[in-house]
C-alpha cells in the first residue's frame, strides 16, 4: 500500500513531467488577481468569497471521492417563510445569517456540536416595505468586515452591528419607500467603505450607489445612475472606451425631460474591487417603465457596468450593455476578475454572464468589450458589436405600445438573474446557473404615481427551446464555449459555489442541492432539503477542522414567488409573468426557511 | 307565453349608467370592519346596497378594471393572480373580501405593503375598484363582469406541458 506522502511525491513528479512534456500553447487557467483572491483561509466572509467574486474555495478535505459521504450535520430554522436568497458568513467559529424581511440575523457558534444561538439581531425594518419589493421581500446577504457584521433591511436601511455580541454599531436609512425604493443587495466593504444600492426599478426610482464610512456610517460619496453628472460622479478622470459614452450630462440628455428623475438604473445586484487599481465595478439595473417607448434615447447609465474609484466615487469608465432596455435585462450580475491571455496579450479582464443572454469579456482598466457571446437561447439580440460595444438588436422582437411580441428569449429575468457564478481556477471554468425561458410582452402605458409600481408591461413567461427551464452551464472563459452543461426542469434560481476538491454545488426551486465532478457535470451526491433553494452555497474549515458546506432552503424570489406568496397561475401575467413559467411549482415545493450544514463524519 | 314574452322584453332592459352617483352610493362606508368576526350587530344593509349598485352594473365594473390598470394596481396584483401584491381571483382574505371592506382597503392601505390611496381617487371610483376587485373572483352576475382580455393569454403550445420536460441528469456536449 502506497502512504500518503509516497503518492504526492508521485504525484508530484508526475505533474512536473506532464508539465515539462507539455506545450506551451497550454497556459494554466485565468486567475483571479491575488490581491482580490487571497490564499484559502477557510473562512467565508462576504457573498461572493472575495473580492474578485470568485466564489470558489481552496478547501479540497471534500472532493469527488469523498462527496458520496456528505451528511447532515446540523440545521437552523429561520422563522422565516419567504425567499432565502443570501449566503451564510462564516468567520472562525461564528456562522452569521440573514433572513428576507424582517430581516433577523442570527449568531451560531460553531464550536460546539450542534451550533447553537450565540445572539441574535432584529432591524424590525417597516412592514410596509414588503409591498413595494418587485420580486418577494428577498435579502442577499451579510458581509464580516473587522469586526463588524453589516446588513442591509427592505426599508432602506445600512446597519453595522458588533460581531461578538450582535450589538448595533451604527444605523443609517439610505431609502424612501414612498418613493419605492428599496434594499435587497448584499452590503460591499472594500477600503473602509460600505457600499450599498437601491432596489426599485419596478417603481420608478433614481437609482444611486452609497458609499458608507464603515467605522461610523457617515455617508463617504453618493453616485446616482441617471441625472446631471455631477450627481452621477462623472468628472475629468472619466475615460469611456466607446465614443457613445462620452458626452456632457448624457444621464440627462439621453432622456425625455425630467423621465430621468424615475429612470431606474437601480443597484441591487454585485460589486467586485480590484485593490491594485483601486476601482470598484458594479453594475445599474434596468431603467424604468418597462415600456421603452415612454423613454426614448439610449437611457444613461442604465443597464450597464460603471468603473469607481472607491475613494471618492469618481467614474473611471462605463459600459452600456443594454442601451434603451426594451425587456428588463438588468445589468447588475456578478463581476468576476480574472487575469488572463487575450489573443496573445496578458489583460486584466472581468467577466460577466450578462442577463442579455451574452458573456462578456471586457478589459477592467478601459472599459473595453473583449468578447461577447451567447451562452444561452437569445433571439433578441443578433450579436455585439465589438466596434461599439453596443447590441445589434432583432428588430422582429421589438416591443410595441399595444401589441403582444410573442416568444422573446430571454424573457425578462434575462438568461441568467442576479444568482452568482462560480469561477474555478484550477479547471478555468466558470459555473453557470441560468434560465432558459422566452417571453410574450405587450407594452402598455405606465402612469407614474409616486410609491407604486411603474412599469407599463404585461408579461407572460415559457419554457425556451427545449423545454428545460433552467441550465446548469459550465463555460470554458479561454476557449469562450460550454465545456458542460446539465439541463434542469426548472428555472434554476441559486448560486454556485466551487471547490478545489473539483466540486461544484448548486440547489434546484424544487430544494435538491447537489455536487456535481467540476470537470464533467457528473452528478456526485444530492439530498433534498425541505423547500426550493434560491440561496447561496458556501464551505468553510469549521473550528475542527472539517470542511463543512451551508446553503439556505427556503423557496422564493421572483421565480418562486408563486409559493412563497400564494399567487394564482391562472393569471399568466401573475408575478410579472414568471408565474406562467412556474405554475407546477405549487405540486413540487412548499414554503420554509432552514439551514442545511454537511459535512463528511470523521 | 305572456310570462316568455315578459322575460324576454325585461332582458332587453338596459342598465341605468350613472354618471352622478345616485345619492347615498358615493359615500365611504362607516361601521365596517376588516374581520368577518363582529362584536355586536353589523350592519349588512348598506353592504347590500353598495353590492347591487356596483357589483351588478356592467359600466361601473369596466370603468373599475380601467382604473384597476391606470391606478398601477396589476403592478403588484397582476390581473388577479398577484405578485408582490397578494392574489385577488382566489377565494382567501387578508383583510376581508366585501366590497366595503376592499374600499377601506384601498382607502386606508394594509401595514404589509398595500399603500393608501385615500384622498387620492374620488369615492365612485373607489367603488368602481372594489367591484371590479370582487368581479376577479367571479363574485357578481356573470353577464355584468368584463371578460378576460384574450390578447396576453398564450397559446396551447407555447405553455409547458409536463410530459415534455427533460428531466435527464447531466450530459455533456
Amino acid at each position: 500500500m502506497i502512504s500518503y506522502r509516497r503518492r504526492g511525491w508521485y504525484c508530484a513528479a508526475a505533474y512536473l513531467s506532464l508539465a515539462a512534456w507539455m506545450p506551451p500553447a497550454v497556459a494554466s487557467p485565468p486567475q483571479p488577481p491575488p490581491s482580490a483572491a487571497p490564499a484559502e483561509d477557510g473562512n467565508w466572509v462576504m457573498p461572493g468569497k472575495n473580492f474578485a467574486s470568485t466564489r470558489f474555495s481552496g478547501l479540497d478535505e471534500l472532493n469527488v471521492r469523498n462527496v458520496g459521504n456528505l451528511r447532515v450535520e446540523f440545521t437552523f430554522s429561520t422563522g422565516v417563510l419567504r425567499g432565502h436568497e443570501s449566503a451564510p458568513i462564516v468567520r472562525g467559529d461564528t456562522m452569521f445569517l440573514i433572513t428576507p424581511y424582517p430581516n433577523h440575523v442570527y449568531a451560531l457558534d460553531l464550536s460546539q456540536p450542534g451550533a447553537h444561538l450565540k445572539w441574535r439581531y432584529d432591524p424590525k425594518p417597516a412592514a410596509a416595505a414588503q409591498g413595494i419589493a418587485c420580486c418577494d421581500v428577498v435579502n442577499r446577504g451579510l458581509t464580516v468586515a473587522g469586526d463588524s457584521v453589516y446588513l442591509a433591511t427592505l426599508d432602506g436601511q445600512a446597519i453595522a452591528l458588533d460581531a461578538g455580541t450582535g450589538k448595533e454599531r451604527w444605523r443609517k436609512q439610505l431609502g424612501n419607500m414612498n418613493k419605492g425604493e428599496t434594499v435587497t443587495m448584499a452590503p460591499f466593504v472594500a477600503a473602509g467603505k460600505v457600499l450599498v444600492g437601491n432596489s426599485g426599478g419596478e417603481y420608478g426610482v433614481r437609482g444611486w450607489v452609497i458609499a458608507l464610512d464603515a467605522k461610523t456610517g457617515e455617508e463617504s460619496w453618493r453616485a446616482y445612475s441617471t441625472g446631471p453628472d455631477a450627481e452621477v460622479l462623472i468628472g475629468p478622470r472619466f475615460a469611456p472606451f466607446y465614443e457613445g459614452d462620452r458626452g456632457k450630462d448624457l444621464g440627462v440628455r439621453t432622456w425625455p425631460p425630467e423621465a430621468w428623475k424615475m429612470g431606474g438604473g437601480t443597484m441591487w445586484g454585485w460589486v467586485s474591487y480590484d485593490p491594485d487599481l483601486q476601482l470598484i465595478y458594479h453594475g445599474t439595473a434596468n431603467p424604468g417603465p418597462w415600456n421603452a417607448e415612454q423613454r426614448p434615447g439610449d437611457n444613461k447609465w442604465t443597464g450597464g457596468i460603471f468603473a469607481r474609484d472607491v475613494a471618492t466615487g469618481e467614474a473611471r469608465w462605463f459600459h452600456q450593455a443594454v442601451p434603451h432596455d426594451l425587456y428588463d435585462y438588468d445589468a447588475i450580475n456578478e463581476i468576476v476578475l480574472l487575469d488572463m491571455q487575450f489573443n496573445g496579450q496578458p489583460r486584466k479582464v472581468l467577466v460577466r454572464p450578462e442577463r442579455n443572454g451574452y458573456m462578456y469579456i471586457i478589459d477592467r482598466t478601459t472599459g473595453e468589450v473583449l468578447a461577447a457571446d451567447a451562452y444561452s437561447n437569445v433571439n433578441s439580440i443578433k450579436s455585439i458589436d465589438l466596434k461599439t460595444g453596443r447590441p445589434i438588436d432583432n428588430p422582429d422582437k421589438h416591443p410595441q405600445l399595444g401589441k403582444v411580441v410573442r416568444d422573446i428569449c430571454p424573457a425578462a429575468p434575462g438568461a441568467k438573474d442576479w444568482n452568482p457564478s462560480a469561477y474555478s481556477p484550477v479547471t478555468g471554468l466558470l459555473y453557470v446557473p441560468h434560465l432558459n425561458l422566452c417571453m410574450n410582452f405587450e407594452s402598455v402605458e405606465a402612469n407614474y404615481i409616486a410609491g407604486t409600481p411603474y412599469v407599463g408591461a404585461n408579461v407572460t413567461m415559457h419554457a425556451g427551446p427545449g423545454g428545460n427551464r433552467g441550465e446548469m452551464l459550465a463555460w470554458d472563459v479561454v476557449q469562450r464555449k460550454p465545456a458542460w452543461k446539465i439541463a434542469e426542469d426548472l428555472p434554476l434560481w441559486s448560486g454556485a459555489l466551487a471547490t478545489a476538491g473539483n466540486l461544484v454545488f448548486y440547489g434546484t426551486l424544487d430544494g435538491v442541492f447537489k455536487a456535481v465532478d467540476a470537470t464533467t457535470g457528473e452528478v456526485k451526491w444530492q439530498f433534498q432539503t425541505g423547500s426550493g433553494i434560491v440561496g447561496q452555497p458556501v464551505t468553510y474549515r469549521g473550528p475542527d477542522g472539517r470542511q463543512y458546506v451551508a446553503v439556505l432552503s427556503g423557496v422564493g424570489g421572483w421565480s418562486g414567488a408563486i409559493v412563497a406568496g400564494d399567487l394564482d397561475a391562472r393569471d399568466p401575467t401573475a408575478a410579472l409573468g414568471f408565474a406562467n413559467a412556474m405554475s407546477d411549482l405549487p405540486q413540487k415545493t412548499a414554503k420554509g426557511g432552514m439551514l442545511y450544514v454537511f459535512a463528511v463524519p470523521r | 307565453m305572456t310570462l316568455l314574452v315578459v322575460v324576454a322584453l325585461s332582458a332587453c332592459h338596459r342598465e341605468n349608467r350613472y354618471f352622478e352617483a345616485p345619492p347615498g352610493t358615493d359615500v365611504a362606508p362607516t361601521q365596517v370592519a376588516m374581520s368577518s368576526l363582529v362584536a355586536g350587530q353589523s350592519s349588512a344593509q348598506f353592504r347590500e346596497q353598495q353590492r347591487k349598485e356596483y357589483e351588478e352594473n356592467a359600466y361601473h365594473l369596466s370603468e373599475g378594471k380601467r382604473l384597476f390598470t391606470s391606478f398601477n394596481c396589476t403592478g403588484c396584483h397582476a390581473h388577479g393572480g398577484g405578485g408582490s401584491g397578494p392574489a385577488l381571483m382566489d377565494d382567501r382574505w387578508i383583510y376581508g373580501g366585501e366590497i366595503d371592506q376592499i374600499y377601506l382597503t384601498i382607502v386606508q392601505g394594509r401595514p404589509n405593503g398595500m399603500p393608501a390611496f385615500g384622498g387620492k381617487i374620488p369615492p365612485q371610483q373607489i367603488w368602481q375598484l372594489a367591484a371590479y376587485v370582487r368581479s376577479l373572483g367571479g363574485h357578481g352576475p356573470k353577464a355584468a363582469r368584463p371578460s378576460r382580455d384574450d390578447h396576453i393569454q398564450i397559446p396551447a403550445e407555447q405553455g409547458r406541458r409536463d410530459e415534455e420536460l427533460n428531466t435527464a441528469p447531466a450530459q455533456t456536449d
